[in-house]
């Protein structure tokens, strides 16, 4: 069962890294947009259990930090103006960590909600909270427990990019999911 | 008599231009604030301040020019130069009043430090230089604050002797920077004359901190900080820089406001994403909840009787200003329909108005609503406009703007008819927020 598992994290690890490299947002990029494509995020490349096939005892650990290191590098989900709805496009990433999740109850994420800077700095504290609970009811939807996860807003104080252009703005408003082991 | 019959002038011929300031001389570290005059001063009053007498050309706080400075701030005052002046005088005695109309100054101030060895106090003299009346005269005690102090106090008596407002120059303003570039940025919460003099960091982290608030004695702030990564409330006295937190619970802990009296704090907190605003006793931390609906209720202020609290909402789909009572049934009104987006209420010191932020033609703008008539008048005209706070003799409104994609401090008069804006040599700066006038 244990080898089972690690199976199946180090595939959907896999899978993740295999699925277009993510484009994360570059500090100070500036006009990079966010990463649009997921190709549904359903890419599996059936060959992550060479690394498995070892000790599956003693991996199972090193599986799960591997299994987080990996789901931190996919862990943006960006939204529209003025909105705390998940896009399609950005289901994947959620589901991912949902299965995580799921399947490690001891482990725990952090969301943080973020906005772009326009409008009063308080009010936008509300905005990015509402992000960031989207994001909290999708992976409650997907089994995860209560008790996994925080949530906090910086609402515009602490931005992915600088700048006062929509190319700014759209890398800011993002719910950002941190795995904490 | 005759300065009453100067007073039209003044009012019709003002532009309230600001009163804080530029400045400069503190630890090099430090974000400084420096002042654009965006636009020039026109109609102000002239007036002489003349060097003081019992001052060394090397004192450290030049007394009359601090003065001048404040006036010239103001915008409702120019200063004559003083390589025009053909004399320096430091008593009535001394002044021929026919020179000073020649020079065109419609006052003069004259003054000194005495005695010289321990600048123990400072004695002024306002005169009309058309009448040669005097005005004013007063011999003010310099305090253990110093002559810089003594020097915004005999600015404050000026003006409020020349105006009917009383000045605001021996106030204070805290505001919060930013340095870095994002993500790796600090924070810090910075205290300033209300000059921009003497910025002190007065707490600093790589954390967020946000929503700076004066206790209505001056002598301390609430404030947001981060630094747990998550929000917390802390109450900090200024003088000691002893603090402590009074609000961190789950979820959401912001936009602290003090009640009048100083007792209690309303802040926002959330459950379960949904924020509500409530009020909390600082001394015995009861907490009671205002807000119920679901939406995102926020930005508390206190009306003046502290019976109610004026908040931001956006309960009917978009953010709109509200007023909830604190008895009984915590009936909520509503009080702006005027554009999209109303939001960041801040009481005027009068009460007879709010200032806050509007999306006005695309662009977040400060304005003021009247809250009798309701009309909504906008003060600003850029894009990015917000946190405004009131000048506590509610002449200008101090508030936030982006000017080449940086945040910098601005200020406009009460009557939108005069703007100014301060800018940082160093990182963001934002959030201003205005002291209260200090206790004597």
């Amino acid at each position: 069962m244990k080898f089972i598992h690690a199976l199946a994290v180090i595939v959907l690890a896999m899978s993740l890294a295999a699925c277009t490299k993510p484009k994360q947002v570059q500090p100070d990029a500036g006009t990079q947009a966010p990463a649009t494509t997921a190709e549904g995020g359903a890419t599996t490349s059936g060959l992550g259990n060479e690394a498995a096939a070892g000790s599956a005892g003693s991996t199972a650990l090193s599986a799960q930090q591997q299994a987080i290191a990996d789901l931190n590098a996919k862990n943006i989900v960006y939204f529209a103006y003025d909105s705390s709805e998940i896009q399609a496009e950005y289901v994947p990433v959620v589901a991912a960590h949902a299965a995580y999740l799921a399947k490690y109850p001891a482990a725990h994420i952090r969301i943080e909600g973020h906005t772009d800077e326009r409008g009063s700095r308080e009010y936008n504290i509300g905005l990015g909270e509402r992000r960031a609970q989207a994001v909290r009811k999708a992976l409650m939807l997907q089994g995860v427990a209560d008790a996994q996860i925080t949530t906090v807003s910086y609402g515009e104080e602490r931005p992915a990019a600088q700048g006062s252009d929509e190319a700014a703005y759209a890398q800011n408003r993002r719910a950002v999911l941190v795995e904490i082991q | 008599m005759k300065s009453e019959s100067l007073r039209p002038r003044l009012d019709a011929g003002w532009l309230i231009l600001t009163v804080l300031a530029a400045l400069f001389m503190a630890a090099p570290a430090q974000a400084q604030l420096r002042l654009d005059i965006t636009q020039g001063v026109r109609d102000a009053v002239p007036i002489a301040v003349v060097p003081f007498g019992g001052q060394a050309a090397s004192a450290a706080t030049d007394v009359a020019a601090v003065v001048a400075n404040d006036l010239k701030l103001s915008g409702r005052f120019a200063p004559l130069e003083r390589a025009d002046m053909m004399t320096r005088p430091t008593s009535g005695a001394g002044i021929r009043f026919e020179d000073w109309r020649l020079l065109k100054s419609d006052f003069i101030v004259v003054g000194r430090v005495e005695p010289e060895s321990s600048a123990a106090a400072v004695t002024f003299e306002l005169f009309n230089v058309q009448t040669g009346q005097s005005l004013l005269t007063q011999r003010l005690p310099t305090t253990e604050r110093g002559l810089r102090a003594t020097a915004h106090r005999i600015a404050d008596l000026v003006f409020e002797r020349l105006t009917g407002v009383p000045g605001a120059f021996s106030t204070r303003v805290a505001y919060v920077s930013a340095e870095g570039k994002p993500p790796a940025q600090r924070y810090k919460l910075i205290v300033a004359d209300a000059d921009g003099y003497g910025p002190r960091t007065i707490m600093e982290s790589a954390e967020p901190i946000m929503s700076p608030a004066w206790s209505p004695d001056g002598q301390n702030l609430a404030y947001v900080s981060f630094e747990g990564k998550a929000s917390a409330i802390y109450v900090q006295r200024i003088a000691t820089g002893e603090r402590r937190r009074v609000s961190a619970r789950s979820g959401i802990n912001g936009a602290p406001a003090w009640s009048p009296d100083g007792k209690r704090l309303a802040l926002t907190l959330s459950r379960d994403g949904n924020l509500d605003i409530y009020t909390l006793d600082l001394a015995t931390q009861v907490l009671s909840r205002v807000t119920t609906d679901d939406a995102i209720d926020t930005e508390p202020e206190w009306t003046q009787d502290g019976g109610s609290l004026y908040f931001t909402s956006d309960r009917a789909g978009n953010a709109q200003i509200y007023q909830a009572s604190l008895a009984g049934t915590r009936e909520v009104q509503r009080l702006t329909f005027t554009n999209s987006y109303n939001a960041r209420p801040r009481l005027a010191p009068d009460g007879a108005s709010l200032a806050l932020v509007t999306l006005d033609r695309g662009g977040y703008r400060i304005a003021t609503m009247d809250l009798k008539t309701r009309n909504l008048r906008v003060l600003t005209d850029a894009t990015q406009d917000e946190s405004p706070s009131f000048a506590p003799n509610g002449a200008v409104i101090i508030y936030a703007t982006r000017a080449r994609g940086r945040g910098s401090l601005a200020m406009v008069s009460s009557d939108g008819r005069f703007q100014q804006r301060l800018s940082s040599e160093l990182g963001d700066v934002r959030e201003p927020a205005w002291s209260p006038f200090p206790q004597r």
